[in-house]
């Protein structure tokens, strides 16, 4: 259905950002996904959180590796140079071109099958290199494109379709990330846009490899009884740990909270994390309080969402490999060729 | 009294008598800290103007296991490897009957004569000279290893009253190496000293002699790994994704060193990102990302990486990304074969990935051409936008070869290719993503972050028209596909021509080769020359092949194809790409591991044209019947 061109119009009445966009401007191609696919509703959680940031659509690159996820970064940010790269390859392809230019916001969008089997490895290594990112994976705990079979986040138990028992154990993608040094670690579902938008604002401006793991239902193949990725699983199951807002720069504080109800982060851009606590015992910057949060909420079979973990003094690989600040695909002949003279003492030093 | 005289009858050969012209061969244990002393005694020689190839047979081992230096002399210049051994140094008990067994007649065999061997441990029909190596260290040494190092570099000076080697260049290398230890190179030279005197107080030197010459002139010394990363910083990469693997990884080892040294910002910020992957398929993976952000970026891998790379590869030549790839070649798969080599990977290269794909190869024949072609490489992907290998072998990339100094033109800019810029986007350019608006296949691409509202594009691998708007129609991806074999024919044009060597007299008899088998293959065709068989040769530098390869190819009756393969993959890639008539292609193959050698090519070639001579001679009298 690709071949619909959305139309360009815009209502005047349309709210605009501080660079004078409306949401349109945000927008892609129309979406080829099943009606009712979660995976539409966080590619529309991602449009308004880029809109509410005043992101330059231009300044994003959207990396994907190949599955239904994988494609909708088509349905997003048309001024955004976007790259269906490899199944399970995005976090590398990503890294590269982050290496490359350091100025840009990197968005990889990954799903279960690309991330949790076949990508496992880029994923657990992009993360530990610090790559600075927001890695979201839309996690319906099925392979949609071809047709309903389990991927590693199923649980265990959890019923196919066909009405098959899953008989392996799930992968849990944000307790790996956490171990792995993820610094800003979060979990929601496609279908909470009020906790998802501020949670995907708030990995696009943390510096450091965050990651997202968004349950997203497959309406086609894993939105049955008996399965633990359904809609009404996932709402029964749900347990959010907090509520956030992001707010940048020098944004006033507006809205009014009794005492000990917020938790204020301040990352070391300058943004605030402001966490509207709904576990008094949560406290998202205690990574092996976090890790056993999880792990205890797991095993009473509830699904833990919300800002689980954040690190406001991350850094990323360009602190780490100590990268010039230019980007590098800005640097010129000046720049990168030492010189005959240089050539010359290398000659000598080899006789 | 150690034996220093010959034995056996009177049936023994004269000693081999030569200036400036044999082989010597090093066998060592590896780990025991030779190796520094063998590069000691071939650079003295090359000190002396005198070129030197030295080759490291070395195993998949880093303690223990035998290894192998051959330094080959000669004043005439030839530095592939000549083939036998004239002066044999076996200092490993493991391989003792091998190395004694490869010795010329006439030959020379040196050896630590401190424990007596039965006379069943040599043979008749050469000269041993026997030196009490260990013996000598034990008495000026108490250290278990001092005496182990320096008795290294205790035959080094023993060797040199034999063959004649000033030790004045050696002090003078000592004096370099040890240049931050100042110590050391009074230790160095008296154990140097402690060879040479023992063997003057008791060896006469041998037939094989050294002699001052100017042949070597200003050439240098150096490994192709090392020089192909120095190609890799002059030719403007700035990010290095790899994975170690025998024998490539010395490859980003130097591209580190150089970056270093070249590349590091007065206050600390590094110009470059070097990332060791987590694998062969993450290095190609942040390659491919970098290419396509704009920034040049390669890998570097051997045989194994370029298998697990493939799916990465072929989206490069569909995605049309600039990518470096320097492939080392070596045997095949598991351990022991790597540290061998071979050039087994051009099919491998040449077609890697799924889909119709074709990639560009660089061929380069010595570390003077991998720095070339190293650099060279960065701007032919840029402007291809394509995946670019430039294929060394292990031969070339981890033994030191005398090439002639590295050169630049600083009047020499990066090529970027064809990248619209923000400018060109404002001023409304056209811009179509695979469009192929100046009839050379190749299309303009942008970079992401270019522009607020113009040139952002998708990109996937296939699946798209000429704006890179999505499409599964069947005419808009052949469409692509005939635009992608105009750009590979493009190539053609752009990568480095062919060489030519022409026999000294007209020949319809051609003979085709590539890479490390240069030297070697001229060696062969002076000798060829002088036996009367004379033989017009191309040296091939890159795929796709110019017209001119298959010209050279139809104006000669039987082309002679050398290869360092089984399967004859250069052969096979005429045939595919040229449609040559497979019986116009004779194989000449080598693929032991070892170097090809220039007596194994005169012989290979020398027994076919000859046959070739007798089928004519029996085919003329039956044409007179």
């Amino acid at each position: 259905m690709t071949y619909i061109l959305k139309p360009k119009l815009h209502h005047p009445s349309l709210p605009k950002n501080a660079l004078g966009f409306t949401r349109r401007d945000y927008e892609g191609r129309v979406s080829t996904l099943c009606a009712g696919c979660g995976h539409d509703s966080i590619s529309a959680a991602i449009i308004q959180a880029v809109w509410e940031l005043s992101i330059e659509p231009h300044r994003v690159a959207k990396i994907s590796g190949i599955g239904c996820s994988s494609k909708t970064p088509d349905y997003f940010l048309s001024q955004s140079h976007g790259f269906n790269s490899v199944h399970g390859r995005m976090p590398s392809v990503l890294t590269g071109a982050n290496l490359a230019n350091r100025d840009l916001i990197y968005l990889g969008v990954s799903g279960d099958g690309d991330s949790a089997s076949i990508g496992l490895g880029q994923f657990a290594h992009s993360i530990r290199r610090g790559v600075n990112m927001s890695y979201i994976v839309e996690n319906n705990g099925v392979y949609g494109l071809t047709k309903g079979q389990f991927s590693a986040t199923s649980d265990k138990g959890s019923k196919s379709k066909k009405g098959v028992e899953n008989t392996e154990s799930g992968i849990d993608l944000v307790a790996l990330a956490l171990q792995l040094g993820a610094t800003y670690v979060g979990r929601s579902f496609s279908g909470d846009k009020e906790q998802l938008v501020p949670l995907i604002k708030g990995a696009l401006s943390h510096h450091g490899p965050a990651f997202l793991d968004v349950i997203s239902p497959c309406v086609a193949f894993n939105n049955h009884t008996g399965s633990t990725k359904s809609f009404d699983y996932v709402r029964e199951h749900n347990e959010a740990v907090n509520r956030l807002d992001v707010i940048l720069g020098r944004t006033p504080i507006t809205a009014e909270y009794k005492a000990g109800e917020v938790r204020e982060v301040t990352q070391h851009d300058g943004s605030v994390l402001r966490l509207r606590k709904l576990h008094d015992d949560y406290d998202p910057t205690d990574k092996i309080g976090a890790a056993n949060y999880l792990q205890e909420r797991h095993a009473e079979g509830e699904i833990v969402t919300g800002l689980l973990y954040v690190d406001p003094e991350a850094t990323d690989l360009h602190d780490r490999l100590d990268t010039t600040a230019r980007p590098l695909n800005q640097l010129n002949t000046a720049d990168l060729t030492p010189g005959a003279d240089a050539l010359a003492k290398i000659n000598a030093s080899l006789r | 009294m150690p034996d220093t005289l010959t034995q056996g009858g009177s049936a023994k050969p004269a000693g081999l008598a030569a200036v400036n012209d044999f082989v010597v061969k090093f066998a060592n244990v590896n780990g025991s800290g030779s190796a520094s002393a063998n590069g000691l005694f071939a650079k003295a020689i090359i000190r002396m103007g005198v070129p030197v190839a030295a080759r490291n047979i070395f195993p998949s081992n880093i303690q223990g296991l035998p290894t192998w230096y051959e330094v080959r002399v000669s004043g005439a210049g030839h530095l592939g490897r000549r083939g036998g051994v004239d002066l044999a140094v076996p200092l490993n008990p493991q391989t003792w009957e091998d190395d004694v067994k490869e010795i010329s007649p006439g030959g020379y065999l040196f050896y630590d004569s401190t424990k007596p061997l039965p006379a069943s441990k040599f043979r008749d029909d050469i000269h041993i000279i026997g030196v009490p190596l260990t013996a000598i260290c034990n008495e000026a040494y108490k250290i278990p290893r001092e005496r182990q190092l320096f008795k290294n570099i205790c035959y080094v000076g023993a060797l040199s009253w034999l063959i004649n080697i000033d030790p004045a260049v050696v002090e003078q290398l000592l004096k370099e190496e040890f240049a931050s230890k100042p110590k050391l190179i009074g230790a160095n030279l008296n154990a140097f000293n402690l060879g040479r005197d023992w063997a003057k107080a008791n060896l006469k030197p041998i037939g094989l002699q050294l002699q001052t010459s100017d042949a070597v002139g200003d050439r240098i010394f150096v490994e192709g790994n090392a020089a192909a990363a120095l190609g890799a910083v002059y030719g403007g990469a700035t990010v290095c994704a790899w994975y170690p693997i025998t024998p490539s990884t010395s490859v980003a080892e130097a591209f580190t060193g150089y970056c270093e040294d070249f590349r590091t910002n007065a206050d600390g910020t590094k110009n470059y990102a070097i990332v060791q992957g987590e694998d062969e398929i993450a290095s190609i993976g942040i390659v491919v990302g970098a290419g396509w952000n704009g920034a040049r970026a390669f890998t570097c891998t051997s045989g194994p990486g370029i298998s697990l790379m493939n799916e990465f590869i072929g989206l490069s030549y569909f995605a049309e990304i600039p990518v470096v790839i320097f492939d080392v070649q070596r045997g095949g798969p598991s351990t022991g074969m790597p540290t061998r080599t071979q050039q087994s990977d051009l099919l491998l290269a040449a077609y890697a990935s799924h889909g119709d794909t074709k990639h560009v190869l660089l061929l380069p024949s010595d570390p003077g051409e991998c720095f070339t072609m190293g650099a060279q490489a960065f701007d032919l992907a840029d402007r291809l936008q394509t995946t670019v290998f430039v294929m060394l072998d292990l031969d070339i990339g981890m033994q030191e070869w005398l090439v002639e100094p590295f050169k630049w033109d600083d009047a020499r800019r990066i090529d970027r290719g064809k990248v619209m810029t923000a400018e060109e986007l404002e001023a409304g350019k056209f811009f179509g993503r695979y469009t192929d608006v100046d009839g050379d296949g190749i299309p303009y691409r942008t970079w992401p972050g270019t522009h607020p509202n113009k040139g952002a594009y998708f990109t996937r691998g296939t699946s798209r028209n000429r704006l890179a708007g999505y499409s599964e129609k069947g005419i808009d991806y052949q469409d692509n596909m005939e635009r992608l074999l105009k750009k590979f024919h493009t190539a053609a044009a752009l990568v480095p021509a062919p060489v030519v060597r022409s026999a000294k007299q007209s020949t319809k008899i051609g003979a085709l080769y590539f890479g490390s088998t240069a030297p070697a293959m001229h060696e062969a065709l002076e000798t060829l020359e002088r036996q009367g068989h004379h033989i017009d040769a191309m040296r091939v530098r890159a795929f796709p092949f110019s017209q001119e390869v298959f010209d050279f190819i139809h104006a000669h009756d039987e082309i002679c194809v050398v290869e360092q393969n089984r399967d004859a993959q250069l052969r096979s890639l005429l045939m595919i790409e040229g449609g040559i008539d497979p019986a116009h292609l004779t194989s000449i193959l080598h693929y032991d591991g070892t170097p090809i050698t220039a007596r194994f090519l005169c012989d290979a070639i020398g027994k076919r044209l000859e046959a070739r001579k007798a089928t004519r001679q029996v085919t003329g009298k039956a044409d007179k019947q």
